[in-house]
């Protein structure tokens, strides 16, 4: 072959390649913000259909079984925090194995049952503050953790349901008993983490 | 002249004697058999010192390091590092917020708080942290817990409190859905055994060859060139057992499994794997207690003279395998249930039992006194009838073989075993009486935990918060 064709076929296969490339299904990109927001739509209506259709029919409407942090000695329903819990503990199991993919999210309120579960980080005090001064709306920030930085998103968790009013209002350890059904009565913290 | 002739000397003794010592650590490391604990820094706890024979149980690669370690500790131990037997799974701390926390105290991993090799740090089950390391993350419990406000950091763990893995028998809704309950209940029975009934559910079960139905000593299906071997004895022992009474005869266990051919031969010593053809899960749970867990490691048997605890000076020689306490073809559970661990054990609380209200009871139910199931017997306690998985959609019942699961600490054994008969409250004081435990309950705890008088203060706080119109019989507060 000769120096021209070489150097043809070296272009030409490059070509190739590079289209092929641009053509490979999922190589497109979306922005940090919108796969939060896209995590939280999936999380939030899981979550929401259990309430409703499970929790507050069973427990509230028909009266045939309880709700209970400690479901399999009461032989009942596990909360919807636990169900939301539950699947962030086995998301973070399996996303430690796969580091495209790799979040965390959980629960969180000003006025949690359960103290642990109080904002720690200063982006978690201030987004939740923010989400229930500022109704509709979401807290996007940045944090550094553990010398790891994230992209966190806060979104308002809102009492859609009469069982949760019902039950964070009688729970002996509700540092709030006065929720309505409607309130914002903690949030949602998606953190994914970031480059750079 | 002479002192170059001794230095030259002494480097030549030097010499020689690194090589001898390098040659001879090699040969130690790379020899299979060898005792390899001069490697060790410091010896191993109570909990593992069986397995000061194999290095590699634990280090299962060279230069593994954490991963690797964690790895080890959560193939033996991590059926019950999850909820609810774990108030504190690694599922708790593995979210970033907990970021910071972890940088005081790294709870994502075992040997943080169980560090091996340091018996000068090492306390009660093996922890080698300070007993307040509470703190690092309830430093404002007194906040929540008004009535803990006086309580030091190094009593959380104290006997009837808290624990910090397995809080069954201890947490709050627990403790006061069995406020005021007597100390004994009238008519208390342990739950019956369930296999028989089960078998056809049991996946590999070889209902096919070995049908559910009793046989007699012509049906034993002994090979015609054994059969002059086998002593009447045998046969007469064999017949007497629920393995005769349900169709399980010579070959299900004297015959090995199919080679690469498929052909099976007759053996005349069937090992533990004979047994784990169909009470795999026993023997699964054996091989996690300090009986079987040599054997489950697949290290040679554990000799009763190798035991930390006092043994019986004439069963020092007697290795532990599943025929020590189920004689061969004399499988009577009954004897294997007592008889079979005075054989071996010589600590006080062993001694004490034979005068025990408890072993009044177990000789009652032996007599026919009292229904099966009323009498205590040491493996009511140490090796209690417990629901197991036997997979996704099938639990049994079943005798639990790991003796070391409700050890320590002795509040696991309040559900497992105590709360069968006796209230909640008087357990957890008989549990937190050393001296009550050493005469085999003999007597009345001496000692008071205050646990339940702190639950019914805050079940009357939870009573007087609620309001008139709180429906809150639907859920579980």
């Amino acid at each position: 072959m000769s120096i021209k064709m070489k150097y043809g076929a070296a272009l030409a296969v490059g070509l190739a390649m590079g289209v092929a490339n641009a053509a490979e299904p999922g190589s497109e990109t979306v922005s940090v913000k919108a796969m939060a927001d896209a995590l939280h739509m999936v999380m939030d209506s899981d979550r929401t259909i259990y309430t409703k259709t499970i929790v507050n029919r069973l427990v509230k409407k028909e009266k045939v079984i309880k709700a209970s942090e400690h479901y399999e000695d009461d032989k009942a329903l596990a909360l919807p925090a636990q169900m939301f819990r539950f699947g962030s503990e086995l998301v973070a199991e399996r996303a430690s194995k796969n580091p495209e993919v790799n979040f965390s999210y959980s629960l969180q309120s000003l006025w949690p049952v359960n103290k642990q579960n109080a904002p720690k980080t200063d982006a978690e005090k201030t987004g939740l503050k923010y989400v229930v001064d500022n109704v509709g709306k979401n807290y996007y920030t940045t944090e550094t953790l553990g010398g790891k930085k994230y992209f966190t998103a806060i979104y308002p968790d809102i009492g859609v349901a009469p069982v949760c009013v019902a039950c964070h209002n009688a729970h002996p350890d509700s540092p709030r008993k006065d929720f309505k059904l409607g309130d914002v009565m903690g949030g949602v913290v998606v953190r994914i983490p970031v480059e750079g | 002249m002479a002192g170059a002739i001794w230095r030259r000397g002494l480097w030549l003794i030097w010499l020689l004697a690194t090589a001898g010592l390098v040659l001879w650590l090699a040969h130690t490391m790379l020899t299979e058999s060898a005792d390899k604990t001069v490697f060790m820094p410091g010896p191993l706890t109570s909990g593992h010192h069986q397995l000061q024979l194999d290095c590699t149980a634990c280090h299962t690669e060279p230069l593994g390091g954490g991963e690797v370690l964690q790895q080890a500790c959560v193939d033996c131990h991590g059926d019950e590092r999850r909820k609810p037997f774990d108030s504190h799974p690694v599922t708790k701390f593995q979210d970033p917020r907990n970021a910071d926390r972890l940088g005081e105290i790294d709870a994502l991993h075992c040997v943080t708080c169980h560090t091996e090799h340091r018996p000068e740090i090492t306390a009660r089950d093996g922890v080698t942290q300070p007993p307040d390391l509470c703190f690092h993350c309830h430093v404002d419990i007194a906040e929540d817990r008004p009535s803990h406000r006086d309580f030091p950091f190094d009593g959380c763990k104290a006997s009837g409190c808290h624990n910090f893995h397995d809080n069954r028998a201890l947490y709050t809704n627990f403790l006061i859905k069995h406020l005021d309950e007597p100390e004994t209940v009238a008519t208390a029975v342990m739950p019956k055994v369930e296999y028989v009934e089960l078998l056809d559910q049991l996946p590999g079960y070889p209902l096919m060859r070995y049908p559910v139905k009793p046989l007699g000593r012509d049906e034993a299906d002994v090979p015609p060139d054994i059969a002059q071997d086998v002593t009447g004895k045998a046969l007469d022992d064999w017949a007497a057992t629920a393995h005769a009474r349900s169709g399980v005869n010579c070959t299900a266990c004297h015959e090995t499994a199919p080679d690469a051919q498929g052909v099976t031969r007759w053996t005349d010593t069937p090992g533990m794997a004979a047994c784990e053809g169909c009470h795999a899960l026993e023997v699964k749970r054996f091989g996690k207690g300090k009986h079987g867990m040599r054997l489950a490691a697949g290290l040679p048997p554990m000799q009763v003279v190798e035991a930390l605890l006092p043994m019986r000076e004439d069963a020092a020689h007697a290795t532990l395998t599943c025929n020590s306490c189920h004689p061969a073809h004399r499988y009577e559970a009954r004897q294997a249930a007592a008889d079979a661990c005075l054989k071996c054990h010589n600590d006080a609380h062993t001694l004490a039992y034979r005068d025990s209200p408890h072993h009044r009871l177990w000789q009652k139910e032996r007599r026919g006194d009292l229904p099966e199931g009323g009498g205590v017997s040491c493996a009511t306690c140490h090796m209690p009838r417990v629901e197991e998985d036997v997979n996704d959609w099938l639990t049994r019942v079943m005798v639990d073989h790991n003796q070391s699961a409700n050890l320590s600490p002795n509040s696991k054994m309040i559900r497992t075993s105590c709360l069968r008969c006796h209230g909640l409250g008087f357990s957890i004081d008989a549990l937190a009486d050393r001296q009550l435990i050493d005469s085999n309950f003999s007597g009345r705890p001496s000692v008071h935990v205050k646990t339940m008088e702190l639950a019914a203060a805050e079940a009357e706080h939870r009573a007087s918060e609620a309001g008139d119109d709180d429906d809150t019989s639907m859920f579980g507060f």
